[in-house]
C-alpha cells in the first residue's frame, strides 16, 4: 500500500519544539505513579526471594512471619491462587515448590504496612533441597544450541553466498571475538502495582510500558473476560524494556488482594529488580570480515552467543543488525543460545542492536585500520542499494548522509588515522566513529477521539509515557491531524479501557500510536466536514484501528540510521577513560518534538557511554545471582562522566514508514556508541578493547600485555 | 523495619555510658554508612546514640603548630578549612574526591574513620562473610574480588577499607583521640595503628574498645605535608570508591630524597602506610627509577589474586607519577 505524508507541510504543532504537556504535573508532584494510589484498607506485600539457584522448597515456616506485628498473610505455592497460562512461565508465580534461579519469588508476605511486610519477609525461614546449579555463560558449554527463532521473530541463521570460501580467498581479513556483559535496566521508578478487586472485577495501578499488554496477560492468568480487568498506568518512571511485559508485582498484587479481599500494593526494591524484571543478556560474538584492497567487503560473518533461563527461551537478536548494514555478496549470521539456572534475560534498550553493534562496528574499525582506509570511507564504500541479506528495498536509508554530516560537524576530515600518537599531559587522545541503526516498525493500535461541543477534542489511546515525552508528541500529532492547537486537545493515555494499543517498546510507540490517532482524526474530520462542523451536545466519537493498514504495508526494510563520533582521553597509566565529546547524527524520519527528541537521543548516547565504560552485572558463580545488585555496585555514568554531547538529524521524508513519517527514536541513540568509544580508545592507545565495559583494569592489562 | 531506639547525647560522658550499657548500640554521626547498613540488615543496632551534638565540631591550631579536628566536624567543613587546605592539601583533596556534596555535608570525621568495607559479600546478608558473620566463610577469594585487597589481607578476609580521607590522614601522621574504658580517659592512638588487619578476626577492625568514642583527630606540624597530594583512580569520574589511590609528600634536597610520606588506598583492609617504600627512598636520588623501586619494594609483600593483580601496576604507576610531579622529576 502507499501512504502519503499527511497532512499539512506547514504544521503548526509538529516539528515545533514543545515543552512537555505534563511537566507541571510532574514537578509539582500531582502526577501519580503506581505506588501512589492510596486505597481504603490497603495492605502491603513484600516479595521473598529464593536463596538457592536450583532445587526445591522443603519448608516455609510461615508461623514465624505470621506471629510478627501487622502481618496478615504469607502466600506461597501451597496457598496461592492457581494461575492459568499466559505464555510466560516466569509469571507462574508461587505455583510450585521448584526453584529455577536465585532471587525467584518464593513467597509474598502481606502486612498492614510495607515496613511490617518487609521485616516479616526478611525473617521468614525457608529451607530448600538444593541442587547443583550452572550459571556460568560460556561458548564451550555442551548444551549450546541454535534457537529456532530469535527475537522478535527472525530466523536464527541467515546465509547468502559462501562466506567461508570468500573469507579464505580474500586479500584482507579481520577476525575477532567480542564480549558484552549482562546489564540491568534500572529505570528510576521500580516496578510497582496497586491492585483492587470489586467482586470479580480487577483494577490495577501498575508501572508498565503498555497497559493493554498487561491487561491481556492478566485476563489470561486470572481467567477473566476482557471487560473485567482495568489496567491504569497514567504515569510511568522509565522502563527501558524492563516493563515491556507484565512483571511479578502485577501478578502478586491481585493474587494477594483476592486472598485478603483488600486492596494490596506490591513494590520492588532496587535490589530485587536485579533478579525479577529482566536484563540484557551477556553476549560473546565473533565477527569475521573479508575485503579487497579497495575496501569492498567480500564477506561478513557474525556469530553471536547469548544466554537464557531454564524456564523461558529468550533469544536475543544480536547478529540481526549485520543483515542490513553493509553490502557484501557473502553474508552469514548465526545465533547460539545457552539455558542456565539464571533469571530470564529480557529486553533492554536496543536489544540485539546494542550489543551486536559493538561487535560489528568494532570489527569495521579493525578492518579500516587493516586497510589503512578511513573508517567513514569504508562504511560509505559498502553502502548497499538493497537489503544485503534479503534483497528487499529500504523505505529510506540515509546512513551516508549521517556519516558525511557528522564528519563535517565533528571535524573528522582533519583526523590523523595513526593510533597512539596524541598526548595532552597524562592523557592519550583519540577519536572514533560507528554507525547506528534500529528498525522502524509499526504495530496495530486503536484510538478513540471525541469531538466535544465546545470545540475541543478528547483523544483516548492506551499509550504509555515512560518519561520520554510521548504524551506531548501525541498531543502534537493529534492537534496536527485535527487541524487545531495543542490547547484544544485533551489526550488521555495509560488506561486499558481505551482499547488495544502497542506498548512503548521497540521504538514503535509514537509511530504506532500516532498512526492510530491520525486515522481516527481523519475519520472524525470527515464526519465533521459532512455535518458542516456541527457537534451534538453529547459529542461526536470515532474509533480507529490500524491493523488492516499495517498488514497491507509493502514488504520493504524500514530502519532508522545514524552515525556516532566520539573523542576520548585515556590515561594508560591509571586506566581511566574520559569522553569529552560526542556527536550523533541520525536519519530517523520526521521529528515530532525536537525538544524531547534531542533528549531521547542524548539519553541513548549517554547510556551507550555508560555501556562502553561502566555497566556490568557480575554473575556470582558460587551463589548464582548478580552480585553487584544495587546502584552502588552497578555503575552507571555519573554527570562528571558526560562531556559535551551534540545531536543532529538529517531531513528525511519516508512515505513508506507510516502516514506520519515517524521512525522511532527511543533506541537508536545507544546503538554504536560503545563501538565508537572502543574505536576511539584504540585510536588513542593503539590497543583494541574487545570486551565491555572498558574498565581501568582492562586498559592497564592491555598496556601490560603489549609491553 | 526493625525497631530501634534513638537518643541524642550532649556530652561525651553520657554517650559513653549509654554505649557501654548496651553492646547492641552504635554511635551515629552523619549516618551516611551506618544507616545504609541498617537498611541492608548488615547492622542491626537496637539503640543509636547520636553524637553530633557533643560540641566536637572545632578545628583549631595547636600550640605545637599542628591542627586538632573535632570528631563531629563535617567532611565538607574539613575540606574547606584554610588550615587544612594550606598545610595538608592531600586531606582536602581526599575528601573532595569522595562521595557527593550532600554526603560530605552530612558525614563526620569520626564516622569516616569507622566506615565499613563495601565488599559485596559483606553487604549482602544472604551470603557468607567472615567480617559480618565470623566463621561463615569468605567467598571473595574464588569469587568477585577485582576491587579487594592485595596487601594485608588474610585467608579469612580481603575486604578493603573504603575511606579516602583516612589514606591522607595516614600519610599525614594523624593521631586519633578516643575515650574508652570505665574511666573514659582520653587516649591518643596513631592512626596507622588505629585500624587493624583482619588476620583470624576480620570482625575486629580497630585497636580500640568497640565502645570507644572518637573525640578528635590531631595532625602534627608537618611541613612536608604542605605540598602533599592525593590522587584517586576509580571506575567512573565521580561518585565511586577508589580502585587505587595514593596520598604522598616528598622532600628532596640537592636531588636526594630526605623525607617522604606515602599511603595507599583501596589495596588493603586498612589505609596502607607505605613504610617500606618510604625507607627505601630515604637518601636515594629522586628519580623515576627510585620511585619505581620504592613502590616495588612496598608491593613485594602483595598477594594478588587473578582479578586484582592489576592493582600492582596501578599503584606502581600512581606512586611514580605522583612522586614525580611533587618532586619535579620528569622522564
Amino acid at each position: 500500500m502507499t501512504s502519503t505524508l499527511n497532512p499539512p507541510a506547514t504544521s503548526t504543532t509538529v516539528q515545533v519544539p514543545t515543552t512537555r504537556v505534563d511537566a507541571i504535573a510532574k514537578v509539582t508532584g500531582q502526577a501519580r505513579y503506581a505506588a501512589e494510589y492510596d486505597l481504603d484498607r490497603m495492605a502491603f506485600g513484600f516479595i521473598v526471594q529464593a536463596r538457592i539457584a536450583r532445587g526445591t522448597i522443603v519448608a516455609i515456616e510461615d508461623a514465624v512471619a505470621l506471629a510478627m506485628p501487622g502481618v496478615l498473610a504469607v502466600i506461597d505455592y501451597r496457598n496461592a491462587p492457581r494461575l492459568s497460562d499466559a505464555g510466560d512461565a516466569e509469571l507462574q508465580l508461587l505455583q510450585s515448590e521448584r526453584v529455577y534461579y536465585r532471587g525467584e519469588v518464593v513467597a509474598l508476605v502481606i502486612a498492614e504496612s510495607s515496613e511490617q511486610a518487609r521485616a516479616a519477609a526478611e525473617a521468614l525461614p525457608i529451607s530448600y533441597a538444593e541442587a547443583d546449579h550452572d550459571v556460568l555463560f560460556r561458548t564451550d558449554h555442551p548444551e549450546i544450541y541454535t534457537p529456532e527463532k530469535v527475537n522478535p521473530n527472525f530466523p536464527s541463521e541467515s546465509s547468502v553466498g559462501n562466506v567461508d570460501g570468500a573469507f579464505d580467498a580474500a586479500e584482507v581479513r579481520v577476525q575477532a571475538w567480542y564480549s558484552t556483559p549482562a546489564e540491568h535496566n534500572n529505570p528510576l521508578e521500580p516496578h510497582a502495582t496497586t491492585a483492587q478487586w470489586d467482586g470479580d472485577e480487577l483494577t490495577v495501578y501498575d508501572s508498565n510500558q503498555g497497559a493493554s499488554s498487561v491487561h491481556s496477560t492478566l485476563c489470561k492468568l486470572f481467567d477473566l473476560p476482557r471487560g473485567r480487568v482495568h489496567v491504569r498506568s497514567e504515569h510511568v518512571g522509565g522502563g527501558f524494556g524492563s516493563k515491556g511485559s507484565a512483571r511479578p508485582t502485577v501478578v502478586l498484587a491481585p493474587m494477594a488482594s483476592k486472598l485478603l479481599d483488600r486492596p494490596v500494593r506490591v513494590t520492588m526494591t532496587r535490589q530485587q529488580m536485579f533478579a525479577l524484571v529482566g536484563y540484557r543478556t551477556p553476549t560473546i560474538q565473533q565477527v569475521r570480515l573479508a575485503a579487497d584492497h579497495t575496501g569492498r567487503l567480500h564477506a561478513l560473518d557474525h556469530l553471536a552467543y547469548s544466554q537464557t533461563s531454564r524456564i523461558v527461551e529468550f533469544a536475543e537478536q544480536t547478529a540481526v543488525m549485520s543483515r542490513v548494514m553493509y553490502a557484501t555478496p557473502n553474508l552469514r549470521t548465526r545465533h547460539r543460545l545457552l539455558a542456565l539456572d539464571v533469571p530470564t534475560p529480557r529486553w533492554m534498550r536496543a536489544p540485539g542492536e546494542a550489543p551486536g553493534s559493538f561487535a560489528l562496528e568494532s570489527a569495521m574499525d579493525e578492518l579500516a585500520a587493516e586497510l589503512q582506509l578511513d573508517p567513514v570511507e569504508l562504511r560509505i564504500r559498502n553502502e548497499p542499494d538493497f537489503e544485503p541479506d534479503g534483497g528487499r528495498p529500504f523505505s529510506s536509508r540515509n546512513l551516508v548522509s549521517c556519516l558525511l554530516e557528522g564528519s563535517d560537524r565533528f571535524g573528522w576530515r582533519e583526523r590523523d588515522p595513526r593510533p597512539g600518537i596524541r598526548r595532552d599531559g597524562r592523557w592519550l587522545l583519540g577519536t572514533g566513529v560507528a554507525s547506528s541503526t534500529y528498525p522502524a516498525r509499526n504495530a496495530p493500535s486503536s484510538c478513540a477521539i471525541t469531538a466535544r461541543a465546545d470545540g475541543s477534542f478528547e483523544v483516548r489511546i492506551t499509550a504509555a509515557d515512560l518519561g520520554t515525552g510521548a504524551r506531548t508528541a501525541l498531543t502534537q500529532l493529534a492537534a496536527e491531524s485535527l487541524g487545531v492547537g495543542l490547547a484544544d486537545i485533551e489526550l488521555r493515555i495509560g488506561d486499558s479501557d481505551f482499547g488495544q494499543a502497542m506498548i512503548a517498546g521497540g521504538s514503535m510507540g509514537t509511530a504506532s500510536w500516532g498512526w492510530a490517532i491520525d486515522k481516527a482524526a481523519r475519520q472524525l474530520r470527515g464526519q465533521l466536514d459532512a455535518s458542516g462542523g456541527a457537534v451534538p451536545p453529547e459529542g461526536l466519537s470515532v474509533t480507529s484501528n490500524t491493523r488492516a493498514e499495517i498488514d497491507a504495508q509493502a514488504d520493504v526494510v524500514r530502519h532508522g540510521f545514524g552515525a556516532q563520533f566520539v573523542e576520548v582521553a585515556v590515561d594508560p597509566r591509571s586506566g581511566e577513560v574520559r569522553v569529552p565529546r560526542m556527536l550523533g547524527v541520525f536519519a530517523v524520519g520526521r521529528i515530532v518534538n525536537p525538544t524531547t527528541a534531542r533528549s531521547q537521543l542524548i539519553g541513548g548516547m549517554t547510556w551507550g557511554l555508560s555501556m562502553a565504560l561502566f555497566e556490568e552485572s557480575i554473575m556470582d558463580v558460587e551463589f548464582g545471582d548478580y552480585l553487584n545488585h544495587d546502584l552502588a555496585g552497578y555503575h552507571v555514568a555519573s554527570n562528571a562522566d558526560v562531556g559535551a554531547i551534540e545531536v543532529a538529524w538529517v531531513e528525511e521524508h519516508d512515505e513508506q514508514t507510516n502516514p506520519t513519517g515517524i521512525k522511532g527514536i527511543g533506541e537508536i541513540g545507544i546503538v554504536g556508541t560503545a563501538a565508537a568509544i572502543a574505536n576511539a580508545v584504540w585510536h588513542a592507545t593503539g590497543h583494541r578493547q574487545r570486551a565491555l565495559p572498558i574498565r581501568p583494569d582492562r586498559i592497564l592489562n592491555s598496556a601490560n600485555a603489549a609491553g | 523495619m526493625r525497631s530501634f531506639a534513638y537518643q541524642r547525647a550532649t556530652e561525651p560522658e553520657s554517650a559513653l555510658a549509654a554505649r557501654a550499657a548496651n553492646a547492641d548500640s552504635r554511635y551515629l554521626g552523619g549516618g551516611t554508612n551506618l544507616v545504609d547498613l541498617m537498611k541492608l540488615g548488615v547492622e542491626t543496632p537496637d539503640l543509636l546514640i547520636d553524637v553530633t551534638s557533643l560540641s566536637l565540631t572545632d578545628i583549631t591550631e595547636t600550640s605545637d603548630g599542628g591542627v586538632r579536628i573535632g570528631a563531629g566536624v563535617r567532611n565538607s567543613d574539613l575540606a574547606a578549612h584554610p588550615l587544612i587546605r594550606r598545610r595538608y592539601p592531600a586531606i582536602a583533596q581526599a575528601i573532595l574526591s569522595g562521595a557527593s556534596g550532600q554526603l560530605r555535608n552530612l558525614a563526620t570525621v569520626g564516622g569516616n574513620l569507622m566506615q565499613r568495607t563495601r565488599c559485596a559479600y559483606f553487604t549482602d546478608v544472604t551470603k557468607p562473610c567472615n567480617k559480618r558473620d565470623p566463621g561463615s566463610g569468605c567467598p571473595a577469594r574464588t569469587g568477585e574480588h577485582h576491587n579487594l585487597a592485595i596487601l594485608g589481607g588474610s585467608t579469612h578476609c580481603i575486604a578493603t577499607s573504603p575511606s579516602d580521607l583516612a589514606v591522607a590522614l595516614v600519610a599525614c601522621d594523624a593521631v586519633v583521640h578516643v575515650r574508652e574504658g570505665s574511666d573514659s580517659i582520653e587516649r591518643a592512638v596513631p592512626i596507622d595503628s588505629f585500624r587493624t588487619l583482619p588476620g583470624n578476626h576480620p570482625e575486629r577492625e580497630t585497636s580500640v574498645d568497640p565502645a570507644a568514642l572518637i573525640t578528635a583527630l590531631s595532625l602534627p606540624a608537618l611541613p612536608i605535608a604542605a605540598a602533599s597530594h592525593y590522587r584517586k583512580v576509580r571506575e567512573r569520574a565521580s561518585y565511586a570508591f577508589a580502585i587505587g589511590s595514593i596520598a604522598a609528600a616528598i622532600e628532596v634536597r640537592d636531588g636526594v630524597v630526605t623525607d617522604s610520606r606515602i599511603a595507599y588506598g583501596a589495596v588493603a583492609p586498612v589505609p596502607w602506610r607505605a613504610h617500606r617504600a618510604e625507607a627505601e627512598l630515604l637518601g636515594k636520588p629522586a628519580g623515576i627509577e627510585a620511585f619505581e623501586f620504592a613502590a616495588d619494594t612496598e608491593l613485594s609483600a602483595a598477594q594478588p589474586l587473578p582479578g586484582n593483580a592489576y592493582k600492582l601496576g596501578l599503584i606502581r604507576n600512581l606512586t611514580v607519577d605522583v612522586l614525580s610531579k611533587l618532586s619535579g622529576v620528569t622522564r
